[in-house]
Formats: structure tokens, sequence, C-alpha cells
């Protein structure tokens, strides 16, 4: 197997994978990230959301071989003490039902504020669509997006 | 004062120190998630981690230093029950919550009744054992207090952590707690007023929720053990087939995978990684023969309708004559709602660790039902249930699916055969296709319609598999119509089927809650009066009873008529009105809809509910909220056919889940009770398909007669 390397929350790793192998199973098998979730693994549930460069990716496609130089940020390393705007927000709304989901939503949405600091109902609608809640926590996270955007 | 006897016995009271117990004693979850921004004022330190940990009695241990930690024994599926069985151990005890860690218990059926979660019944069944907990061991540390002091305990009281005695000397429960375990334990103990609660109903965090909101391992799959194999499974593509023969070829070409397994008809791919498990699986060349039919979802829709010209032997519930009245009748209604399969889609796959040797079995993962699962486990490994063992892990979604357990014996299956600590790890196409799904089902309802009443009732089930459970045919209207019958046809089929989130209410609430709006049309009554007035019947006690507490019901019927402003006519806005008791708790529902380019809305659905005493306002909110959009999603857009057995949706392409900009604001309203509670993780879902068709009704003049309602008429997210 080729030997990659992997930029991922400011750290550079080794990685002894296939080259087809997606970022989700490098980040979850190989580096024991576990927080960037397996949901459907043809990019339809958004809960293996990560950011590369500082974009959402559905990490469940991505295959390492695509990879190249780019960094990844994962869940872990969002901040280190649980300070980001949305982190805070999802604490005060008591978001998550069982929790599962909830990684990838805070990714897809740091993603969003981070190029629309203050997104309408609408924008946050639209970009939210590809993050699936079986639970139905969806107006909560509507409501702590919101907030951390004000 | 309410005084109860205490049923702990001496065993649960026994010393222990952090290392007798193996040291590992705290959810790391809540640490690793404890922030500096978090103790930064003196009011919201938490006490410091203890040396010594003094276990008082099977739901909680004191430390020296005062830390609490309480035992969660149930099943955590998202219902919230890690937060709120707690609170209830804590508010009697008498400690801040800010002190108080939680722990995951173990299956552990010796010393915790009913870990399950399922039927909504966690919170309403542990209520009175969680209370008695934390009120023993707080008479517990009263007494040793008292003891110490010399003193009478009933002069001394307990709060926040302290004791307290009326000289004003205190000892805090850190310094009792080493005493505490020598002491006898108390054979009768007050519990408090609940007017003088100051944990139950104050909004509670999710205990997991750091841990979640960092990406912390605390989910089934999540489980990493030393030499753990991931192991894939691929089983008969449709329902009627079984594996003729399978080539792994092109299997062990692919690079991580160490063995191929064939057990029953399944075959196991075990590999270093989950992707090369997952691509060793898709390698796989398999035969399949027919073994039984391979069903349809058309012929199902024929079979089922046939089935309701067919006499049942005995009705589930019959009063009165309705031949009779239905002969008598002016006017007789008939309608026929149908309903599809539907799969669970837990957003966290089927999964489940294992490690199997000649001596044990280990298990960890996310189930619903650890004791029942244990017991096949052991069954089928030939093992004493005593050398099985299974430790739970959050789960990311239950909603029925994890009841099963048919993926916990999987992973003991391959362990065994192949000799390795091995994690089974479902494709979302596996859990989407592998069974176990909402029984596709049709409900015939008829009324007798005379002078202006409804003189009789008929409702008729045809289900795939299943039947409705003993309470439900008692459900309203049952109970306020002299003549009423309930009837059940099942349809055997190589489908299978279980529970899924409210079983058959799920579906039922529906049909019966459109079949009274259409009704309260034909008698020109306004929906909410035709219930209210029905209920009036029901008081006469001229009728056997239904299920439900006529005053409750009414209660939540009102409140929810009052705050959603219902028969106020509002420009552009349409109202649909659906009430239902299910799983203890009542509910009514009022769903609002604006049509918005020619095509029907969903802008607002109000909720009233009387679940009792809320424990955790803002989870319980959580709970109602999901309830309602899960509801309305299912209703909306859920749906799964078979063609010659094969499922026809087999992932989040092709099976359309609700999506944030499809749901509507809610507003709930609780109904103020002091009551035992009762649970929310189902009841508000049953009523929410009534009320949204009620309203598009409203607002189109159609009728909802199939889910999912998507195939009907064009509904805007």
């Amino acid at each position: 197997m080729p030997v990659f390397s992997i930029h991922v929350n400011n750290q550079k790793h080794s990685v002894d994978v296939d080259a087809d192998t997606p970022i989700l199973w490098v980040l979850r098998d190989n580096l024991n990230l576990v927080g960037t979730k397996y949901g459907c693994g043809i990019a339809q549930c958004g809960a293996c959301t990560v950011h590369v460069d500082g974009n959402a990716m559905r990490s469940c496609t991505l295959p390492i071989s695509s990879l190249g130089d780019k960094k990844i940020t994962t869940i872990e390393g969002l901040s280190s003490d649980l300070t980001h705007p949305l982190q805070k927000a999802w604490k005060e709304y008591d978001v998550p039902q069982c929790g599962y989901c909830q990684a990838g939503q805070i990714m897809s949405a740091a993603a969003l504020l981070k190029s629309n600091p203050s997104p309408s109902d609408e924008e946050i609608e639209a970009n939210m669509y590809g993050n699936l809640c079986r639970c139905g926590t969806y107006n909560r996270i509507k409501k702590a997006i919101k907030s951390a955007a004000e | 004062m309410t005084k109860i006897k205490t049923q702990y016995n001496r065993r649960s009271f026994i010393k222990s120190s952090a290392a007798a117990s193996g040291g590992l004693l705290l959810g790391f979850s809540w640490f690793a998630g404890c922030t500096p921004t978090e103790v930064e004022s003196a009011a919201t330190v938490m006490k410091a981690v203890p040396k010594n940990w003094f276990n008082i009695n099977t739901f909680l241990k004191i430390g020296e230093t005062g830390l609490v930690t309480i035992i969660s024994p149930n099943p955590e599926i998202g219902q919230n029950v890690k937060t709120s069985m707690p609170m209830i151990v804590a508010e009697e005890l008498g400690v801040a919550w800010k002190d108080v860690v939680v722990e995951q218990a173990p299956l552990n059926d010796i010393d915790f009744a009913r870990q399950v979660a399922g039927g909504s019944q966690s919170i309403r069944q542990g209520w009175e054992s969680l209370r008695m907990a934390g009120a023993t061991a707080r008479q517990l540390l009263i007494n040793t207090a008292a003891k110490k002091w010399n003193i009478d305990p009933s002069t001394c009281s307990a709060s926040k952590g302290i004791v307290k005695n009326t000289k004003g000397e205190e000892l805090t429960y850190g310094e009792l707690a080493p005493l505490a375990v020598d002491m006898e334990i108390p054979k009768e103990v007050p519990l408090k007023d609940p007017k003088d609660f100051t944990i139950i109903g104050k909004d509670t965090r999710n205990v997991d929720l750091n841990g979640i909101i960092s990406g912390q391992p605390l989910f089934g799959i999540d489980t990493k053990k030393e030499g753990m194999l991931y192991a894939v499974v691929l089983r008969p593509p449709a329902f009627g087939q079984t594996l003729n023969s399978f080539d792994d070829t092109a299997t062990k070409q692919v690079s991580g995978i160490q063995d191929v397994i064939q057990f029953g008809n399944k075959v196991a791919v075990l590999a270093t990684s989950t992707w090369a498990a997952l691509k060793g699986k898709k390698a796989l060349k398999a035969t399949w023969k027919k073994d039984t039919t391979l069903e349809n979802s058309t012929d199902h829709d024929v079979q089922l309708l046939a089935l309701f010209d067919e006499k049942v032997k005995e009705p589930r519930r019959q009063d009165g004559n309705i031949s009779k009245a239905f002969k008598e009748a002016d006017e007789v209604m008939e309608r026929v709602y149908e309903a599809p399969f539907l799969p669970h889609n837990c957003m966290e796959p089927m999964n489940f660790y294992a490690n199997v040797t000649a001596e044990k079995a280990e298990l960890i993962g996310p189930i619903q039902t650890p004791k029942w699962t244990r017991q096949r486990v052991a069954d089928l490994l030939e093992m004493d249930e005593s050398t099985v063992s299974i430790d739970l892990t959050r789960m990311g979604g239950g909603f029925g699916r994890r009841l099963y357990g048919d993926f916990a014996l999987e992973a003991a299956e391959i362990s065994k055969i192949s000799g390795k600590p091995i994690q089974v790890i479902f494709s979302r196409e596996d859990d989407m296709t592998a069974g176990t799904y909402r029984p596709a089902s049709k409900y015939k309802i008829r009324a007798a319609i005379k002078d202006g009443k409804i003189t009789g009732y008929h409702l008729a089930e045809a289900a795939v598999n299943a039947n409705m459970f003993d309470s439900i045919p008692n459900n309203f209207p049952a109970g306020t119509v002299a003549n009423y019958q309930v009837d059940n046809h099942q349809l055997e089929s190589n489908i299978t089927v279980g529970a899924w989130r409210a079983p058959y209410t799920n579906f039922l609430a529906f049909a019966e809650q459109s079949f009274l709006d259409e009704i309260a049309e034909k008698l020109e009554k306004d929906p909410v009066q035709l219930r209210l007035e029905l209920f009036e019947e029901a008081k006469k006690e001229i009728h056997p009873e239904g299920n439900y507490d006529i005053d409750k019901f009414v209660g939540v019927i009102k409140l929810a008529a009052e705050k959603s402003g219902w028969g106020k006519t509002r420009d552009g806005i349409y109202q649909g009105f659906s009430a239902y008791y299910s799983h203890n708790t009542y509910v009514a529902e009022v769903a609002e809809v604006k049509i918005v380019d020619g095509n029907p809305k969903i802008t607002k659905v109000t909720c009233a509910v009387d679940c009792g005493i809320v424990i955790n306002p803002i989870a319980a909110k959580n709970q109602i909220e999901g309830g309602i959009i899960d509801g309305i999603g299912h209703a909306m857009y859920g749906d799964m056919t078979f063609k010659n057995g094969v499922p026809q949706a087999s992932n989040f392409n092709t099976y359309r889940l609700i999506r944030m900009g499809e749901t509507p604001d809610i507003d709930i309203h609780f109904v103020n009770s002091f009551n035992a509670p009762t649970g929310l993780g189902e009841p508000t879902l049953p009523p929410a398909g009534g009320a949204i068709a009620n309203a598009i009704h409203a607002a189109t003049g159609k009728r909802m007669y199939k889910q999912p309602f998507v195939k009907e008429v064009e509904i805007l997210g």
C-alpha cells in the first residue's frame, strides 16, 4: 500500500492505505479520530463533514489520493476548549438528542459562518440541507446557528 | 410527607475505593469537556476529583471531596435518560447538580430493573426506584451525621451536599461518605415534596453534550480494541433467498483482508480497516437461490385489502352490536388508510463489538435490550450467561431497530468462528436492506351515523406479520361509542418487521385522527367540539371504558386549542387538529398550513402535552420537537417497497428523510402537573400525521389516505 501524508488539525501524519481510501476511514481507523461519523458513504447525509482548506466536504467520498497537501480540520480540531461560537451555541440550546449527526452539522455550519458570517434563514436552510438528523433537531440547529452568527 | 419503605439490601452498600473498583469510575467525556470557562466563578466550581469513592448504593457513590457519581442504568438512544434519570437521584439525594458526574451502567440485571430503552418507559418505570435510591442515601448520610453529633436524626436536614443540625454545625457528604458505609440502611425514608424540587423541573444540559460537540468516542461504532478486526457482512439481497455459493478470490486480493467466513446464509469479510472490509464485501461473488416467495409490495396491497373481507375469529374489542348499529344508521362512512414499510434509519448504522474466547464473551455496543440480547448470545454460543458481558455505549438513534440485537448475535458468531475480537459494521445499504421494518399496514374504519351522532365504530387492521398490541384497541374513541369493534388481520410474509418508534400508533393515529376530522365535517361540527362531545359521552359510564383519563385528554385538547388560536380565522392560514394518547402521555397538536405558490406548506405546530411532572424541560421539549418533526417527515416522505423480495431503497439518495427547511416552527405547552412522570420518546409522533393531513385538507380540500403524502399532493418543504 502506498504511504500518504495527511495534515489533520495542524498535525502531519503518514498513513499506509490504499489510494482509494476515503478520508473518513483514514481519520477513524488510522488516526483514531472518531468524531467524524459514517452515515451513508455516498455524500447524502453529511455526518462525515470535515473542512478541507476551510471548505466543508463529505469525507466519505473523498479519496486520500485526491487530497494533496490540503489541510483537514475535524470536529476534534474545531477548537481546543469548546469555545467555538457554534459549540457554545450548541450548549446553550442543548441541541443534540442522540448526537450522532451533530459533529457533521457543526462542521457544515462552521464553514457556512466562515464564508457568510450572518446568514439569513434561507441561507442556513440551503446550506444545511445536506445534513440529516433522524431525531429531528433541525429547529434547534437553526436557532443555534443564528445565535452563533449574531 | 411521603415516606417509603426502602428496598436496598446490604449487598448494595459495600465500601470500595477507586482502586478496588478498577479505577475507571468517571465518565471521561464529562471531564474531557470540562473547560476553564465553566469553572470561572466559585459558584460553578465542581468539587475536586476524589482519591476514594464510597459506594452508597447501586445508583451512586460519593468521594471524600463530596463529588457524587450517579450511575445511569438505562440505555441512552437520544431520549436523554442518561441526564434525566440521574437528575431524579440527585434531587432526592440533596446534592448540587454541578457536583454530579454520570456513569453509564453496564448490563447488570441483579442490581437494576428493566435496563431497556423502549416504549417511552424509562422515566415512568424508573421514577420510584430512582427517587428511593437518592432518598435512601440522603437519610443514610443524615443518620451518619446524627450519630457523630450524638443527636436525633430528625433534627438534622440535608441539602446541596451538606447535613446541618439545629446548632448550625455542618458535615459534608464527602466527610460523611466514608462513615456512612458502615451504617445501617434506613428502613423507611421520606421523599421530598415535589414543590421543593430544585433539580427536577430545571433546564439541565445533556451530560454527554461536551463529548458530542467535540467528537469524543461515545458511540458503539467508535469502539476500538487491541487486535480488533472490522467485519462487513454480505446478506441475501432479497427476502426469500438463501446462499447458494460464493467466490472470494477477488476479495482476498484486497489489501487488509484477514479472513472470509461463511455463517448460515451470510458471508463475513474481516479486515484491518472498515474500508478494506467494505471493499472486500463488494468483491465477493455470490449466487443465491430462491427459498420462499420473492414478494412484491403491489401484491401485499391487494392481499392486505382482501383481508378486510374475511371474518375474524375474535375481535380485539367488542362493545354493543356494530352490525345492528350499521343496519340502523342514517349514513355509513367508510375509509381505508394505507402505509408502507419503513426502515428505521438510525443515523449510526448497526454495529457491535464482540470478543468470544473459550472462557467468556465480551460484547460492547449500542443495544436497546441488553438483557434479552445477552440471553440470546449465550444460547447461540452455548455458553453460560454469567460468562457473557455487555457494555452499553451511547446509541446514534434506536427508534426500535436496536431492540432486536441481530447485529450483536452476528458479532458474537463471527468472533467465535474467527477466534478474533471483531466489530460488525453495517454499511448504510446493509442497514436499510437487511430487514426489520415498520410493518406495511392498512386500516379500514367505518362509522355509523344516526341522528347526527356516531352510533357505531368499526376499526379493522390488516398488517404484514404484525398486529397492534394489547392496549391499543382501547384507545380513543373506544369508550365514547356504544357499538364499537376492533378487528385484526395479519398477512404472513418473509419480510422481517418490528417495532418502529410508537409502534402501530405511528400510523393508526393518522388514520383515526383523519377519520374523525371527516366525521366532524360530515356532521358539520368543529373537530375540537366533536372530540369534547365524545368525551362527554364517555363520562356517562354506559360504555365500557377506554384506556385513557378523560380529564387529562380534555386538558391537552383545550390547551392546544387555546394556545393555537383554534377556530379564529386568520388570512391564508389553515389549521388541522389531532389529539392522541399513547405510551401513557396525552398530546394534542394543531398544525398550520399556508398556500405558497399554489401548494400547501406546513408552517407551525402548536403542541400541548400532559406527561406528568416534567423532569428536564429543555430536554423534554427536544423530544417533543423531534417526535413531531419525525412524525411529519415520515408521513410526508417515508416509503419502502419491495420488488421480487428486494428492498427498493437502499440509501439516502433513494430514501427521503425530512431535512432542514422542511420543518415547521413548534410551540410547546405543558400541562402543569405534579403527577408521576410518563415518557416522551414516542408520544408526540403519532398525532403529527393527522394534524398536518387535516390542515392540508383545510387548505386544499384534499384528504390524505395514503402515506407518504408526497405521492398524493405536492408539498413544499
